[in-house]
């Protein structure tokens, strides 16, 4: 899988509040709709600022808070195609794995705002074409490589009526 | 080999010996949703084109986070939510009954060794009667109603181990708050965290609840005790169901072990916008305050109602300042009235809402002004976190809300305890 896109930079600890506020999530199921509120906390222009394919770049722990699988579920419809963070919080990792939003765990220091990437999540590679430097990227357990490769856990669960990591 | 309280249950309830950071499938004792992820969690479900819930008896769904409905919306998710309810013939909490994290316990649902999965961060809570509860998504929570199953990596374990006796006027909210302000939001991240000692000892089960609520605050997976006495006493009070306590092995294996003295700390403050932004309360004496919140999953139970109430009683609040009281279920609000509490906060100016979350996650009851002060019991301080990014969030503990918001000011209540 092959993703390209420009970065927008965040900080560290982003929570799932600023990810999408308690007081948007609770209106509706629409996520379209959500996906409009995204980030608004910590920058108000962020969705019209994304073209289709960007990514998510922030520091340490994101997606701390609660486990509110709107925050993914916003990610994805706000057309960001990947998170790259330092880190992640558990729950946050798991529900991007469980909605099918990939998610990069490596060094994000030397990437900047507005940097453009290329991704390559196959070799395990991220490429910053404004910088022209790779970098490595941490490559995920197989149980949730296959989660992801199925589609979301609905469509494993779909495929197989449970759980099979055979 | 020896293990940890973690590995042990895991491996129980997987079936294999399992160590940290293996990947396991197991067999789940109690699955719970709330109406701000049972939505999305009933659509999960119908799109993996199942029929029925693994267990009845073992599921639970409960209307607390925006409880009563404030929107339309709100209200349909609410319907969406009785209506799968009734067909699955889950356990069932309405408008009014309580916070999901106070009723599993209460209700008699979990117990001591049990596996459990909560749509909901806070899930950690139970840890505190040494249940394996950790909080997941949605789409997990799908997967748990339909198998009864759910894959875990199983985490290593961060041990605190808290020497000492508190002092008067300090509570288990002060000590967690005390705890995650030293080793940070992401101090234990994907962990589990054991809290072990003779400061934890002494504490009630109800106390211990607030510790192990938190424990997510930290980045925990769970934040197990092991079940003394005081436990499986609790526990009986509440449940009929059997159980088998687990306990660590002394040899066990840890990532990480701290330990500390409790017997010099002080009333704890977490500042905005982190809970791991915390300080002494000597640091933020005086800071004025517009609103103060009693309630939550963290500290809404009768002995955080008492003390409050015992600091309030007979006295008003601040002119300038609110105060909302949100008793944690329907069980502790009658209680607190046949005890006279509540008779206290609304004498006091207090009001006093449905037992539930309250303004906790900013939905109703009680979103500040823009540049407003609050100072709450809940759990999280996050800009925006009670429905307004302009204002500012404290965290204390009740005793420190209440002596605060009589003042209009934040006050240490140890002035307040003989
Ligand atoms: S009281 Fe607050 S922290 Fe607890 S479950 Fe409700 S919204 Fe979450």
């Amino acid at each position: 899988m092959d993703l390209q896109g420009k970065v927008h930079k965040f900080a560290n600890d982003v929570n799932t509040d600023y990810i999408i506020s308690g007081r948007h999530k609770f209106k509706t199921l629409d996520m379209k709709e959500l996906a409009k509120h995204v980030m608004e906390d910590l920058d108000p222009e962020f969705y019209s600022k994304v073209t289709p394919g960007d990514f998510i770049v922030a520091g340490s722990n994101f997606g701390c808070g609660s486990s509110r699988e709107q925050a993914p579920l916003a990610i994805i419809n706000a057309n960001v195609s990947a998170v790259i963070a330092k880190s992640f919080a558990r729950i946050f990792y798991r529900n991007c794995i469980n909605t099918g939003l990939p998610l990069i765990e490596c060094d994000t220091d030397g990437i900047d705002e507005g940097d453009k990437l290329e991704i390559d999540l196959g070799a395990g590679v991220l490429h910053n074409l404004s910088k022209d430097t790779d970098i490595a990227i941490t490559p995920l357990p197989a149980v949730m490589l296959k989660i992801l490769n199925d589609g979301g856990l609905v469509e494993h669960f779909k495929k197989y009526g449970g759980f099979n990591f055979d | 080999m020896s293990k940890t309280i973690a590995e042990k249950i895991l491996s129980t309830k997987s079936g294999q010996d399992v160590r940290a950071n293996d990947i396991v499938v197991a067999d789940l004792d109690f699955v719970m949703g709330q109406d701000g992820t049972s939505g999305l969690a009933i659509q999960a479900f119908e799109e993996m084109q199942a029929k029925q819930v693994f267990d009845p008896a073992r599921v639970a769904m409960v209307i607390d986070h925006s409880s009563p409905s404030p929107l339309a919306g709100v209200s349909a998710l609410h319907k969406q939510m009785r209506v799968f309810a009734d067909e699955q013939k889950i356990n069932f909490y309405d408008i009014g009954d309580g916070v999901c994290h106070q009723l599993l316990p209460e209700q008699g649902h979990v117990v001591p060794g049990d596996l459990v999965i909560g749509a909901d961060s806070h899930t950690c809570t139970y840890g505190a009667i040494n249940v394996f509860s950790t909080g997941v998504g949605s789409t997990d929570l799908a997967a748990g109603l339909v198998s009864g199953k759910l894959w875990f990596k199983v985490p290593e374990t961060f041990k605190f181990i808290l020497n000492g006796k508190l002092p008067a006027g300090v509570y288990s909210k002060d000590l967690i708050l005390y705890l995650i302000g030293d080793v940070t939001a992401d101090g234990a991240t994907y962990m589990a965290a054991e809290y072990v000692g003779e400061a934890i000892d002494a504490l009630s089960v109800e106390s211990r609840f607030t510790i192990s609520n938190m424990a997510i605050e930290m980045g925990a997976k769970c934040g197990l005790m092991e079940a003394d006495q005081k436990t499986i006493d609790w526990v009986t009070a509440h449940s009929k169901k059997e159980f088998t306590p687990v306990k660590a092995d002394l040899d066990a294996v840890y990532a990480r072990i701290k330990e500390y003295d409790v017997s010099k700390l002080e009333p704890q403050v977490a500042k905005p916008h982190t809970v791991d932004n915390v300080c002494p309360i000597s640091e933020v004496l005086g800071i004025p305050i517009q609103q103060g919140v009693i309630g939550t999953c963290t500290n809404g139970r009768m002995e955080d109602l008492r003390i409050a109430a015992s600091i309030l009683k007979g006295k008003k609040i601040d002119r300038h300042t609110r105060l909302v009281v949100a008793p944690s279920s329907r069980q502790l609000m009658l209680q607190a009235m046949r005890e006279g509490l509540i008779e206290v906060f609304v004498e006091a100016g207090a009001a006093v809402v449905t037992p539930g979350c309250g303004p906790c996650v900013g939905t109703h009851n009680g979103v500040p002004s823009d540049g407003e002060n609050v100072i709450s019991t809940a759990n999280r301080n996050f800009k925006g976190r009670m429905g307004n990014p302009t204002a500012f969030i404290y965290l204390g503990s009740p005793a420190t809300v209440a002596a605060s918001v009589l003042y209009g000011k934040i006050t240490d209540p140890r002035e307040f305890i003989k």
